[in-house]
């Protein structure tokens, strides 16, 4: 993410907004579970205000219980226990990690045969958009339970979904990537001889690496996404997914809760990591941004 | 002649992978509860017509159309006063990206605890999807015509109004038609899988997760077949309208 000047204030200003709105939010939709115990407090200011945003089982929590969630669950309990969130972080990043690579080497394979063959670009393209407005990820619990039924259980079900929704982004920018370079690079690799295989190698591929990033950011996100998503069928016992559903099904709204901020910080974590390798990369490569 | 060329490759390629499903299908023992066949399926299609049609009623115009419709006019008004105030931009445009790259239909829980059951809920999350790529995109657009043309708008004496409905909103309709095809998934998505928390007695995502628990899949696989029919159509009309409005882009001209 690049950051414009003057930028830091703005936000600053805005976050701030929001967490007050937040903590005003708590007072009305917290009443109904709070009331009775503002009342037995004796109400007046200070009674409603600690009484709402302290319940165990509110309605919408107050930020500063959801950090205290976090550091409960993070910090206080040792990560290969079941009740630790690092524990849960790790199933989900396993199976988006493992969907991610097979997505993009998929992605790339198909965006190579795609450059190279009129007809295959021609019948393949319309499925691979069709194939986006499927709503893969709606059905993506079923998916995991119909594989498990036949055998397939474990981690690969899960990277799968992340696979199908990773490839899309990938092969698109990487088509128009490996398109990129200009006529007069092309003819001066024919005027070199050079065959399909080393024009791929040597001006296709270092052409579309900015191409590859932007889609890798994308894809990383939607991998991330598609493995929560698949963690959601009943069967799943671990994993941000899992968490969720536990939570909602039980109304432990801390739960739900502290699995979305974690499950939101390690989208902002892979998606800046996969900017960073993109940002070195580039540097390396003398492209200027 | 070449048009039809076009629609005849990628249309063989799709007939060749249903007879392959086909054949796979008698070929192999697959027990008919995991994969059942195309015929299968298509013959509970044309079985189901009531029970789907009323699942497509509650789930797609229920709740994908109204939160679609909120969701992006939320969206697109919110970057409209980015654009005015650019204070608000420089706040808001991080957070969107930021929010954009989350997995949203994590919400979905959450929801159905604060809207309890019925359609609420569900036009909820899809409002939450939606919202963050039309922002993200409709403020991406609303700068994207050049110091040029800005300059122009300037020496015609131009308020901030005129500029906005003569200039900036119509060199924004690419990006926002491009949010709006984004978000057509989105919405199908999260419609779908706020069923699975919540608490509604039809829908598409009720009778899959339903039809599941009584093994019944190829009901599943109708009902996904009709959500897979509704995201294609949905795009393509959007396409279709792209088209039509953003006429004058290089990408459609010949």
């Amino acid at each position: 993410m690049k950051t414009e000047r003057g930028q830091a204030l703005p936000v600053l200003v805005v976050c701030l907004v929001l967490v007050v709105v937040w903590y005003l939010a708590c007072i009305p939709m917290n009443a109904v579970v709070a009331q009775a115990r503002i009342d037995a407090a004796g109400g007046g200011l200070y009674a409603t205000l600690t009484e709402s945003w302290n319940h165990t089982r509110p309605v919408i929590p107050a930020p500063h219980q959801i950090v205290v969630e976090l550091w409960n669950t993070v910090f206080m309990i040792a990560p290969w226990k079941v009740k630790s969130l690092l524990y849960h972080c790790w199933v989900t990043l396993s199976s988006t990690l493992l969907g991610f690579v097979l997505g993009t080497l998929l992605g790339i394979g198909l965006a190579i045969l795609i450059v190279h063959s009129k007809l295959l670009s021609k019948a393949l393209m319309p499925w691979i958009i069709a194939s986006q407005t499927i709503p893969i990820l709606a059905i993506a619990p079923m998916i995991i339970v119909v594989l498990g039924a036949i055998g397939f259980t474990g981690l690969l079900p899960k990277a799968l979904i992340s696979t199908y929704l990773c490839f899309f982004p990938v092969a698109i920018g990487m088509v128009k990537g490996l398109m990129s370079p200009d006529v007069i690079h092309r003819d001066l690799m024919r005027t070199y001889n050079a065959s399909a295989g080393e024009t791929l190698w040597k001006l296709r591929l270092p052409a579309s690496v900015p191409y590859l990033f932007t889609s890798l950011k994308i894809a990383i996100a939607i991998a991330l996404t598609g493995a929560i998503v698949g963690e959601l069928p009943t069967g799943a016992i671990a994993g941000i997914g899992a968490r969720l559903l536990v939570g909602s099904y039980n109304g432990l709204t801390m739960m739900i809760w502290s699995a979305l901020v974690a499950g939101s910080a390690m989208a902002a974590l892979l998606v800046w990591l996969v900017g960073h390798v993109e940002r070195k990369t580039l540097a390396r490569m003398g492209v200027r941004t | 002649m070449k048009g039809l060329r076009d629609l005849l490759a990628p249309a063989l390629l799709g007939v060749i992978m249903i007879v392959a499903w086909e054949v796979a299908c008698r070929a192999i023992p697959i027990p008919q509860v995991l994969l059942p066949a195309p015929s299968v399926i298509a013959a509970k299609i044309g079985g189901e017509v009531p029970l789907l049609a009323y699942d497509f009623f509650k789930t797609v115009l229920q709740a994908v159309i109204p939160g679609w419709i909120i969701g992006c006019s939320a969206g697109l008004a919110v970057a409209l006063l980015c654009d005015r105030f650019d204070f608000l931009r420089r706040g808001l445009l991080p957070l969107g990206n930021f929010f954009s790259v989350l997995p949203l239909v994590g919400v979905a829980p959450i929801m159905v605890m604060w809207f309890g059951t019925g359609v609420a809920p569900n036009i909820a999350v899809v409002v939450i999807m939606t919202f963050f790529p039309m922002l993200v995109n409709a403020i991406a657009g609303l700068q994207a015509s050049s110091h040029l043309e800005r300059d122009l708008m300037r020496s015609y004496n131009a308020s901030w109004a005129q500029a906005l409905t003569s200039l900036r909103l119509p060199a924004a309709m690419p990006f926002i038609f491009n949010a709006l095809k984004i978000n057509s998934t989105l919405a199908m998505i999260g419609a779908i899988v706020a069923e699975f928390f919540g608490t509604r007695i039809a829908g598409m995502g009720f009778r899959m997760q339903t039809g599941f628990g009584s093994m019944s899949l190829d009901l599943v696989w109708a009902e996904i077949a009709v959500a897979a029919l509704t995201g294609s159509i949905f795009y393509a009309l959007l396409v279709l309208a792209e088209r039509a409005v953003t006429f004058w882009h290089p990408s459609y001209r010949t």
